[in-house]
């Protein structure tokens, strides 16, 4: 049945269990990489072919100088203005009628211009298949009428699934619960980037310490085309002109 | 400073020699183009050469590019939907406009190799002002192929390439002085017209000039995300396009004589070279 869904990641709630990380791996076959063991909890490093879900961690600086953990189950935003999408040159990559961002396996042909066009380091290279793979929002299950494995999987209910209406009525019911607290610091990101994200996150940090362009950085590659193109007819131009003048100048006596 | 959060492409040894290539061949049937519309039975010969080898760079860039693809057997995919069976196009994607572009320049490089193998008299395709239009159509088609590679680049969200408008003028600009160095080295190498040979490196110090100011603006537009692409490791390549640039500036103004001419032509390939060496992989580090 089609729908308009989305994921709301309510950041303050996140435990940084990796629950959503396992369940997404279990559901959908990701062997994932072998682990990395550095000096903190993130072992998984990234969002690649085989991450679908990330939990981030990171430590900050609380007002009253102690420490604070915020930790960010990330994922795909399934862009309303989709960069990936944008670019892709075979059509591989198309929008369901769950209004989500999917790579047709059977389509792609691993060219990986989506990657240098995700502006959220999403997709990844498959090197066994030779394809761009990501989160599907779990294409299957929502066929089925199913919750995605992450948003189920989630203990504290940090990542909520449902229709996207609902998830951003549910974003700003809990913003303004937290301000009301006093966290002046929480802010709601992706209700108008890239035309609104399928993926809302709360945050309590500005967006680039989570990995996430702000807004005036939000910006589709498409942006590049008119000046590219002008910059190179300019080029062509002048080139053409010196290569006449040059070609056509002659010294001697035929 | 823009933030970027991107993941790199791995764009990596066969999309730098797909770019020098595609540069190459461009440029080289421009530089064919306009000796045979605006030279004279001298030229002849050199504008014989630049579509002599026009065509065999062009036809490596769909090898080069399809072994890229995480699945060569799918390289039709840029051409063809593969689930309506319809031509794909799409004017907003430069991969996709690039990939119609290769096509129908090899379309007019191959008419023109032909010419080029089987002389005037057996192949007069090229001959009165049809001959013209298709020599134009052809130098368009060339030129777009050599600068589209930089646009290419840009229209993405990587730091460097997408923070810049000049990359798609710089590669074109850089295609023709290898074209130039090239057909001069070749017009040396086969004993031909040395006067041809003069204004090919003519317009070899007109295209350099133009490359360096778009160097400066490439730097300029960048600000201080430009300081990503000095760190040291870098410092080799960037030297070898100054070398490619700076010193065939001033070798070309000297006699044509071999020493120095074969010099300056053997520069500016190995510094076309470098230039897209250390574009493509300085942004994805």
């Amino acid at each position: 049945m089609a729908r308009t869904v989305g994921f709301f990641t309510d950041t303050t709630l996140c435990i940084g269990c990796k629950a959503c990380e396992v369940a997404c791996k279990e559901w959908n076959q990701l062997p994932g990489h072998p682990a990395r063991f550095g000096d903190g909890y993130d072992n998984t490093g990234q969002l690649d072919e085989q991450n679908w879900r990330h939990v981030q961690f990171h430590e900050r600086s609380t007002p009253k100088g102690g420490v604070a953990w915020s930790m960010m189950s990330d994922v795909c935003k399934h862009c309303a203005l989709a960069s990936c999408m944008e670019v892709c040159p075979t059509n591989a990559i198309i929008r369901t009628e769950f209004d989500t961002v999917y790579i047709q396996p059977d389509v792609c042909n691993g060219c990986r211009d989506c990657i240098a066009a995700c502006p959220y380091h999403v997709i990844g290279f498959d090197e066994t298949t030779g394809l761009a793979r990501k989160c599907t929002f779990c294409y299957d299950r929502l066929q089925a009428n199913l919750t995605p494995a992450c948003a189920k999987a989630c203990p504290t209910e940090s990542i909520k699934f449902g229709d996207l209406s609902a998830m951003r009525d549910i974003a700003g019911a809990r913003l303004n619960q937290l301000r009301g607290q006093g966290m002046s610091e929480a802010r709601l990101y992706g209700d108008t980037e890239y035309g609104g994200l399928h993926a809302l996150f709360l945050l309590t940090d500005k967006p680039e310490v989570y990995g996430l362009p702000d807004a005036a950085n939000a910006v589709l590659p498409s942006r590049n085309n008119l000046r590219g193109y002008l910059g190179s007819l300019a080029a062509a131009v002048l080139g053409l002109v010196g290569a006449v003048i040059a070609l056509r100048e002659r010294g001697g006596k035929e | 400073m823009p933030q970027h959060f991107v993941a790199p492409p791995q764009w990596e040894w066969y999309i730098v020699w797909y770019f020098f290539l595609g540069g190459l061949a461009g440029g080289a049937y421009a530089l064919g183009a306009i000796l045979r519309l605006f030279g004279d039975r001298r030229d002849a010969g050199a504008a014989r050469l630049a579509f002599l080898v026009a065509l065999p760079a062009l036809a490596i860039c769909p090898i080069l590019l399809t072994l890229d693809l995480g699945r060569p057997l799918r390289f039709w995919h840029m051409l063809i939907d593969s689930r309506t069976m319809t031509l794909n196009f799409k004017y907003w994607s430069p991969m996709s406009v690039g990939v119609w572009a290769l096509l129908i320049f090899s379309a007019f490089a191959f008419l023109s190799f032909l010419e080029a193998v089987l002389g005037e008299e057996r192949f007069q395709l090229f001959r009165g002002a049809f001959g013209r239009i298709l020599l134009v159509l052809g130098t368009i088609s060339g030129l777009f192929l050599a600068g589209y590679t930089g646009v290419l680049l840009s229209v993405s969200n990587q730091p460097i390439w997408s923070d810049t408008w000049t990359l798609g003028g710089l590669f074109l600009a850089s295609g023709l002085s290898v074209a130039a160095a090239a057909l001069g080295l070749l017009t040396r190498l086969s004993a031909g017209e040395e006067s041809t040979e003069v204004k090919l490196s003519r317009a070899d110090l007109y295209f350099i000039v133009l490359e360096l100011a778009l160097l400066i603006a490439f730097f300029v537009s960048l600000g201080t995300m430009g300081t990503r692409l000095l760190e040291p490791r870098w410092l080799l390549l960037w030297a070898l396009v100054l070398a490619g640039t700076l010193v065939p500036l001033v070798l070309r103004r000297l006699a044509p004589s071999a020493g120095p001419a074969v010099l300056a032509s053997c520069l500016v390939l190995l510094g076309g070279l470098a230039l897209r060496i250390v574009v493509i992989f300085g942004a994805q580090t």
